[in-house]
């Protein structure tokens, strides 16, 4: 059956008298890709800084790859990778000495670094681009080297915070291929977006409002439910129920 | 009609980097123009040449019947300009903001209020908040009042929408609507191809050249060819079969489903019978209609001699 890798129950995380995360529970599977949507403030970072490690809960039972989000970080975030739009990679090194760098963080071996370098280069048709700096490279190819540098490691999770902002609609449908090619492979990714037609593209989705999640299904299922055409649509319903 | 903006074979280099190719447009008086590119198309480069903040290497460009290399002075009362990267000062209280635009230009918020009355509403409650503390929604509604309180002709907007979630930049774009019975020309850039429907006429920009100017409907009308919509439950592998099929001339995700088009423009069985006999039983096969962004991506190809065949 469906195998479990990251699982929340009941995940309370306050901030003084402010609850950012109401009682959370979810589950996400190995090899499912997972929408985490929501409006802004409505908790999700709150969440993702806990799923990575980052963050203790106040409240509540957390397991991500295997390990307890108490007692555990460390181990959680060896087997975790993490991308964002804003910064990835560093601008003033080469691609080559990025991905030994990533390498030695995640602490794989120099054997095995390598080998996953040339197998990276030449996946991506990198080679030419191997002692550019990152500087120097189009946003697209920046943006597809930082997605498999986040995945080096063959980590269980990969977290995408809002992963193809402002690219071209080639790059962001290559971008989401490699996300299926990711998937196939078994490592689960977990997905937030501001862009509601990114979310079709996922395997299921949650939507949060006020630290609580308040829809969490397949996408078709999701718009069947609230008669909707769009995701966008679902998310406006929930997020203005009185409109 | 009369013209908010006249561009003429502007270009704009940065070091070897050629930012604006050659650019050509025009923007009426009272339309919403977007300009729709990825990242590094050249949206920002050109807005800075229509705001005066940059002169360009070679072309002309006339705002508001005004050169906009030499009448700079007078053009920019008369401009609206919000950045893309949040630029009012975090340590003052929006009410200082406001305050503070409002008498830069030379007026007051009493004068222009109705003008801002529908969006400022909003975070009026929070007026003795520091611009620094407010949510991203709030800080665009701030940043919105401040380039409209000195009532400009042309308002500019680089990327508002970024990085707000959705219901944000619905309400965004239905405050844009309400601008109009001011008549004021706005033009607006996004990187995503789900807003050119709320703009009159919209450019498709890439790589510093213009693909396309036109109506959204007319741009979606431009796509050649018929388009499908394939649907399965397994979506990658549904991606690598349709590539292998040489009666596939391009395959893309989009959401869902898949965006295919046909080398010989008309579907038959065989597509289907070719995903069943390759594994796929599920597939549902529909004709679609052409949005935005599969136009762009037409142009792109066309432009590029790209191709996503295997």
């Amino acid at each position: 059956m469906n195998n479990t890798v990251i699982s929340v129950h009941n995940l309370v995380k306050k901030f003084g008298s402010f609850t950012a995360n109401d009682n959370l529970s979810f589950e996400v599977y190995a090899g499912e890709i997972f929408g985490f949507l929501g409006a802004n403030g409505a908790g999700k970072t709150t969440t993702i800084r806990i799923l990575s490690g980052l963050s203790i809960p106040t409240s509540g039972e957390v397991n991500v790859a295997g390990f307890d989000a108490y007692s555990q970080t460390e181990q959680i975030k060896k087997n975790i990778g993490y991308m964002c739009q804003k910064f990835s990679l560093y601008e003033d090194l080469t691609v080559k000495e990025n991905i030994i760098l990533y390498g030695g963080i995640y602490g794989m071996s120099k054997s095995l670094i390598r080998e996953r370098l040339i197998e990276l280069l030449a996946k991506l048709r990198f080679q030419e681009y191997e002692n550019r700096m990152i500087s120097d490279l189009p946003p697209g190819l920046r943006q597809k080297l930082a997605f498999s540098v986040a995945v080096l490691h063959e980590p269980k999770i990969v977290f995408l915070d809002e992963p193809t902002g402002g690219v071209d609609p080639i790059t962001r449908r290559q971008f989401w291929e490699s996300i299926y090619e990711t998937a196939s492979r078994g490592i689960t990714v977990f997905v937030t977006t501001h862009y509601m037609d990114e979310a079709e593209y996922c395997d299921r989705i949650s939507i949060m409002n006020d630290g609580k999640i308040v829809a969490l299904d397949t996408p078709e299922r999701l718009k069947k439910q609230y008669n909707a055409t769009s995701v966008e649509e679902v998310f406006i319903k929930i997020a203005r129920p009185d409109t | 009609m009369l013209k908010a903006v006249e561009s003429s074979g502007i270009s704009k280099k940065f070091g070897p980097t050629i930012a604006l190719d050659n650019i050509s447009f025009s923007v009426n008086e009272s339309e919403i123009f977007g300009f729709i590119g990825p990242d590094g198309a050249g949206k920002t480069t050109l807005f800075r040449i229509i705001t005066t903040l940059l002169l360009p290497d070679e072309g002309e460009m006339s705002v508001l019947g005004m050169d906009s290399t030499t009448d700079y002075k007078e053009l920019r009362k008369n401009i609206g300009y919000m950045p893309g990267r949040f630029s009012l000062y975090q340590d003052l209280s929006v009410e200082e903001n406001l305050n503070f635009f409002a008498t830069v230009f030379g007026t007051t918020v009493e004068e222009n209020y109705e003008l801002i009355s529908d969006i400022y509403s909003h975070i009026e409650p929070f007026k003795k908040r520091l611009a620094g503390k407010l949510s991203g929604g709030m800080k665009q509604k701030l940043a919105l009042s401040c380039a409209l309180i000195h009532k400009p002709r042309l308002l500019i907007l680089d990327e508002p929408t970024t990085g707000v979630d959705a219901v944000s930049r619905s309400e965004f774009w239905d405050m844009l609507g309400k601008l109009r019975k001011y008549n004021i020309t706005i033009i607006v850039s996004t990187p995503y191809m789900d807003e050119a429907i709320r703009c009159d006429r919209v450019a498709l920009i890439q790589n510093g050249e213009i693909l396309s100017i036109d109506t959204p409907q007319n741009i979606k009308a431009g796509f050649s060819r018929k388009l499908f919509t394939v649907k399965s439950a397994e979506k990658y592998k549904l991606i690598k079969t349709l590539r292998k099929n040489p009666e596939i001339l391009t395959a893309y995700p989009f959401g869902d489903s898949i965006h295919v088009t046909l080398n010989n423009n008309t579907l038959d069985n065989s597509l289907y019978e070719y995903l069943v006999r390759e594994g796929i039983g599920d597939a549902v096969i529909m004709e679609a209609e052409a949005g935005i962004e599969d136009r762009f991506l037409e142009l792109m190809e066309k432009d590029n001699g790209i191709t996503n065949k295997a």
